[in-house]
Formats: C-alpha cells, sequence, structure tokens
C-alpha cells in the first residue's frame, strides 16, 4: 500500500526524490569541502611542534637556532622549512613548495612514502625536487622531468628535477605537496643576489620523544630565545594548522550554514509533499479508522511512506556524493589536498535523510491521531 | 439488538449549538432491516453514526447486544467496530491504490488470519456479491454498482453482525440501485445480518423490513413492511 501510495503522484514524488537527492548530494559535498578544510589539521601530528617568529610567519628564523633547539631534553630530531611560493606555468597551479632539508624532513613525516632508489635520487641531486603524487598527476609529471618554477617571494626562473613522487600513508596525508633542497635555495639566493634572508628557515619542525611534553618543550624553546632579535613562538603542528583554518573560519562556517539551510529547506519540501498526501487522503483515513485500524495504524502508513521516499532520495543522494566529490576534486585540482568523503559525512548524510522523513511525516501523523471519523468520511 | 436510550447530540457551527438529536430512544431487533429515513438535517446519518460507534452521543447511552458502547474509549471502540461493524458508503469510500480483492481484504488484517485465509475469506466475499471477474481491478476501473459491491463484500467479510448502509444507493443508476438493494436483502435474510440503512429514496426504503422516521432530531414515526 506505501509503494503504491508513492505512485499516486508519480510527478510530485519524482520532484520531491529529485530534490531529496540534490540535498543530500550538497550536503554531501559541503561537508566534505568542510573536512577538507581541516584535513590538514587532521593529518599534522601532536608529537611534532612548530617553531616560527612570533612577531609573523613571514619573517624567517635564523638557521643557527637548530643547534640550540637540538640540545634541549625531550627532543628526538629537528627539521626545517622555508616558504618558495612559485608559480608553476600559469598562477592558477597552485600547490605548496617548501624548501627543505631532505634528510631530516622526510625522517620527521614519515608518513610521505617514497621509493628507497627515488629518495637517495633526491637526497644526492641538490636541484632535484620530490613532488606528491596528486602534483603529478594534475600536470603529468614523471621521473626525471624539468620542472620550472617562476619564482614570487625568490623572483627569476627556478629549474628542478623531478627525483621522486611520493604517496601519502593513508588518504588524510597532503600529496599535493613539493620539497626541494634547503641548500639550493640558500645558495642561489647568494649567487643571485636575492634581498632575503640567508641561512634561514620559515620553520622548525621538532619531533619529541613524549606527545605529554609538548607544552613544556614548547615554552622552553621559546624561553631560549626570548628578548632576541627573533623570537620565537612554538606550537603543535596541529595547533600551527588550525590556525590556519582559523584564519578563514568565516568561508567554513557559511559553508556549514549553507549545508543545514540546505537541509532545512529539503525538510520544508518533504513536509509540503506529505501535508499535502495527507490532506488529499482524510476520506480513506477516515474510511480505515471506521472500519477499525487504530491511529497507531496510520502513523505506520505515512511514517513508513515518508521514510521511503526520504530513503528512495537519500539513497541515490548518498551514492550519487563519490562521484561527484571526484569530479569536484578533479576540477579544484590541488587547491583541496585530500578531498575524501569521509564516514562521518555518509552517517550524517544517513541521519539527514531519517531526520528527514520523520519530521516530514510529524504533522500528517499527528492530523491522522485526531482525525474525526464522521467529519473525515465527509470530505469527499 | 440495537437499543438507543434518551440520545441527544448536539454540534456547533460557527459558534451556534445545533441539536440535531433530541432525546432519542429506539430499539431494534436483531436481524431486521431497518431503513432511517427524513429530510435533510434530521439526524439520521448522525443516528447511524453512533450506532456505528464512529460518533459519540451527548448524553444517553447506546447498547448493542446489551455491550454499552457510548462509554467506551476510542481504542475499544476501534476494536469493537472492527468485530462488529460493516460500514456501506454512499461514494463507496475504497482505497484507490488497492484493487477489488485487496479492498476486500483490508479489514482482515485486523484478524489473525494468515494471507491464505484472507484470500480465501475475501474471494467468498467477492463471489456473494458476484465480482469474481474484477478481483485485480482498481476502484476506478470499475463501474459505480461495481464498487458498491465491492463495498458490501468487504462489509461482509469480517462477519459483521451489523452492517451501517450510509445512503448505499444515492450515487447509483436505478438498476446498479436494485441489485445493491438485493445484496443487502439477501444479506439480511439468508445470513441474518442486521441492517441499518440511510435513504431519502422511498423506493429503497420499501426494502427494508421496517421504517424509521425523524424529523428535527426526533422519531416521528416508525412501522413495519
Amino acid at each position: 500500500m506505501i509503494f503504491f501510495n508513492l505512485l499516486r503522484h508519480p510527478v510530485r514524488s519524482l520532484l520531491t526524490i529529485f530534490g531529496l537527492i540534490v540535498a543530500t548530494l550538497s550536503f554531501g559535498l559541503l561537508s566534505t569541502v568542510v573536512d577538507a578544510w581541516y584535513a590538514g589539521a587532521e593529518g599534522a601530528s601532536s608529537a611534532r611542534l612548530i617553531v616560527r617568529s612570533s612577531i609573523s610567519l613571514i619573517f624567517p628564523l635564523p638557521i643557527s637556532h637548530r643547534e640550540r633547539i637540538e640540545k634541549l631534553e625531550g627532543i628526538s630530531q629537528v627539521s626545517w622549512s622555508r616558504w618558495f611560493g612559485g608559480v608553476y606555468k600559469k598562477p592558477k597551479n597552485f600547490f605548496p613548495q617548501f624548501a627543505v632539508d631532505p634528510k631530516s624532513y622526510l625522517s620527521i613525516y614519515p608518513e610521505y612514502l617514497v621509493p628507497k632508489k627515488q629518495k637517495e635520487s633526491f637526497f644526492r641531486d641538490k636541484r632535484s625536487t620530490l613532488i606528491g603524487r596528486k602534483i603529478a598527476e594534475e600536470h603529468n609529471l614523471n621521473l626525471g622531468d624539468l620542472m620550472v618554477l617562476d619564482g614570487q617571494i625568490f623572483p627569476g626562473k627556478w629549474e628542478f628535477l623531478v627525483a621522486g613522487i611520493y604517496d601519502g600513508k593513508d588518504n588524510i596525508t597532503d600529496t599535493a605537496q613539493m620539497f626541494f633542497h634547503w641548500d639550493y635555495l640558500n645558495e642561489e639566493i647568494r649567487k643571485r643576489s636575492i634581498l632575503r634572508d640567508k641561512e634561514a628557515a620559515g620553520v622548525f619542525i621538532v619531533e619529541i620523544n613524549e606527545i605529554k611534553d609538548a607544552a613544556s618543550i614548547s615554552m622552553a624553546i621559546d624561553e631560549l630565545f626570548k628578548n632576541s632579535p627573533t623570537e620565537t613562538y612554538t606550537e603543535t603542528e596541529k595547533a600551527f594548522q588550525l590556525g590556519f583554518v582559523a584564519m578563514t573560519e568565516a568561508i567554513v562556517v557559511a559553508i556549514r550554514l549553507v549545508s543545514y539551510v540546505v537541509i532545512m529547506i529539503i525538510m520544508a519540501v518533504m513536509a509540503n509533499t506529505m501535508s499535502m498526501t495527507s490532506r488529499e487522503r482524510i476520506s480513506e483515513y477516515a474510511t480505515i479508522r471506521a472500519i477499525g485500524f487504530s491511529p497507531i495504524f496510520l502513523v505506520k502508513l505515512i511514517l513508513l511512506e515518508s521514510l521511503f521516499l526520504s530513503f528512495l532520495g537519500g539513497a541515490f543522494g548518498i551514492l550519487l556524493t563519490f562521484p561527484a566529490a571526484s569530479l569536484f576534486s578533479s576540477a579544484t585540482g590541488t587547491l583541496f589536498p585530500v578531498f575524501e568523503v569521509s564516514q562521518v559525512t555518509v552517517f550524517s548524510q544517513i541521519l539527514l535523510v531519517i531526520l528527514t522523513g520523520f519530521v516530514a511525516s510529524l504533522f500528517p501523523c499527528i492530523n491522522a491521531i485526531k482525525i474525526n471519523i464522521t467529519t473525515g468520511l465527509r470530505s469527499i | 439488538m440495537i437499543e438507543v436510550r434518551n440520545v441527544s447530540k448536539s454540534y456547533f457551527r460557527a459558534g451556534q449549538e445545533i441539536k440535531v438529536l433530541i432525546n432519542l430512544s429506539l430499539s431494534l431487533k436483531e436481524g431486521s432491516f431497518t431503513a432511517l429515513m427524513g429530510p435533510s438535517g434530521s439526524g439520521k446519518s448522525t443516528l447511524l453514526n453512533l450506532i456505528a460507534g464512529i460518533d459519540k452521543p451527548d448524553s444517553g447511552d447506546i447498547f448493542i447486544n446489551q455491550k454499552k458502547i457510548s462509554k467506551m474509549s476510542e481504542s475499544e471502540l476501534s476494536k469493537w467496530r472492527a468485530h462488529n461493524i460493516g460500514f456501506i458508503f454512499q461514494f463507496y469510500n475504497l482505497i484507490p491504490v488497492l484493487n477489488a480483492i485487496e479492498n476486500v481484504e483490508l479489514p482482515l488484517q485486523l484478524f489473525n488470519f494468515g494471507k491464505t485465509k484472507r484470500r480465501e475469506k475475501a474471494l467468498d466475499a467477492l463471489t456473494k456479491v458476484g465480482l469474481l471477474d474484477r478481483l485485480d481491478h482498481k476502484p476506478n476501473e470499475l463501474s459505480g454498482g461495481q464498487q458498491q459491491r465491492v463495498a458490501i463484500a468487504r462489509a461482509l467479510v469480517t462477519e459483521a453482525s451489523i452492517i451501517v448502509a450510509d445512503e448505499p444507493t444515492g450515487d447509483l443508476d436505478r438498476s446498479s440501485a436494485e441489485e445493491v438493494l438485493k445484496l443487502l436483502q439477501i444479506l439480511n435474510t439468508s445470513q441474518k445480518r442486521t441492517i441499518v440503512m440511510v435513504t431519502h429514496d422511498p423506493k429503497a426504503a420499501e426494502k427494508a423490513s421496517s421504517l424509521v422516521s425523524l424529523e428535527k432530531g426526533q422519531l416521528i414515526g416508525d412501522k413495519l413492511f
């Protein structure tokens, strides 16, 4: 009966299902965008500290800081990186590029998986680069290819040979980054007389032995450089990444808000469909009640129809989220290094579908419970 | 035995009290076929609804086979109706998405019958009304007379002892009306069902075994044919 009821007004049912597909899909995509925003923080480790200039991230720190930091207790290793900010072919081809100390950097970031030979090749050649799988696929780059970057912070053309392509340990590892030798950058700054600090790092990455010591070690590091011209600010890598997200939090809030509005709209659409449906069937409901069925039977009838309709639209919406996310990810390139539909998103979509089904049937169910049989029988 | 004792019923329309039944008392014998007649607004449909247990009196009592239904709770009344009352409406009130046999089977879902038993009983009821060749037809694929026969089958399938019919021929042409009335007569005589029928049509009323006339909410006469 529930199934046949859905077919009474096929156009109305199809439009409602279509609305549900669009809403579930939009909600899934928007949630995935929000997740992608936080992906950097998700993939960050609490066992790594980031040391940066206390004034601003744009001010470099002298490389000599490294030796002093290393001497502190509770620290297992220290590495460093410097933001390069180059353009590959076109400005829209954005991906982060870092000048790093290859050996210590890859040691401190074991989640970047590089084949042994490629790693050795990267270590050996000062002009080589290690790129993430996503960049390689996006720009069709292979081992041995030449990459020319147009330096924005460090002016001029910068040539790199692709020595390795790294993969992520898991799907939250960012594979849209490029690493090259800090030594190469440092030498070129001298050679080309670029007006930028030499012997400097953007940040130091500090691996600590015990996560519980993060706060005390952070304080100890900052204490080391207190009252010096290059004071530091140290925090966990997670906090550092969340700081970036916080800068764009208004956008995240707006996206979340839009996803909630989508939910409310589809709930209203579904509720309208179910209300129209039940209004048209008052006489049938009265007949069903007259022949002896309880109000609970009507509630079941309405609720199951609403849930069935909701499930139909929701299931298609959820299934379509995956190819849509894949298309979205391809279209946005390396803008979102990690763009995966998470389990939480799918569960939220399922919850949204169930909730919509329940909410939409709420008023029709209340009306069905309160139905006056004699009045209902007259409403033909 | 249907016994209506000093029953009054009013409705409020636009803040005004409309007395539909005024201190009405009535007795209908078990196995009788009674026609309720009267002008519009005389209270005959209200009386039928009270007897059928789909409405409650403001005062007075209604006993059906010694059972006081006027004081039953809603859930008790639902169960009671399922077992004791068969309904026939002027506009048939069939469920449009169900075919003839499914419509007849519908009230049997309230009983502990298996699917086979339900189908068997529904087939039997449809045989009685001569609609075996229309089992799979939806209401909109049936004529008015055929739809009313399906409604009669639905009313008799539960073996309810009382059948209430509200203008069962009101929407039918003469020959279909004759067929429906004939069926009701058969149900009354051969199956000993008590039938209470509201009608405006004197010819339909003639098929009943007794006539109760109402006017302005009061009984103005009854007679046996």
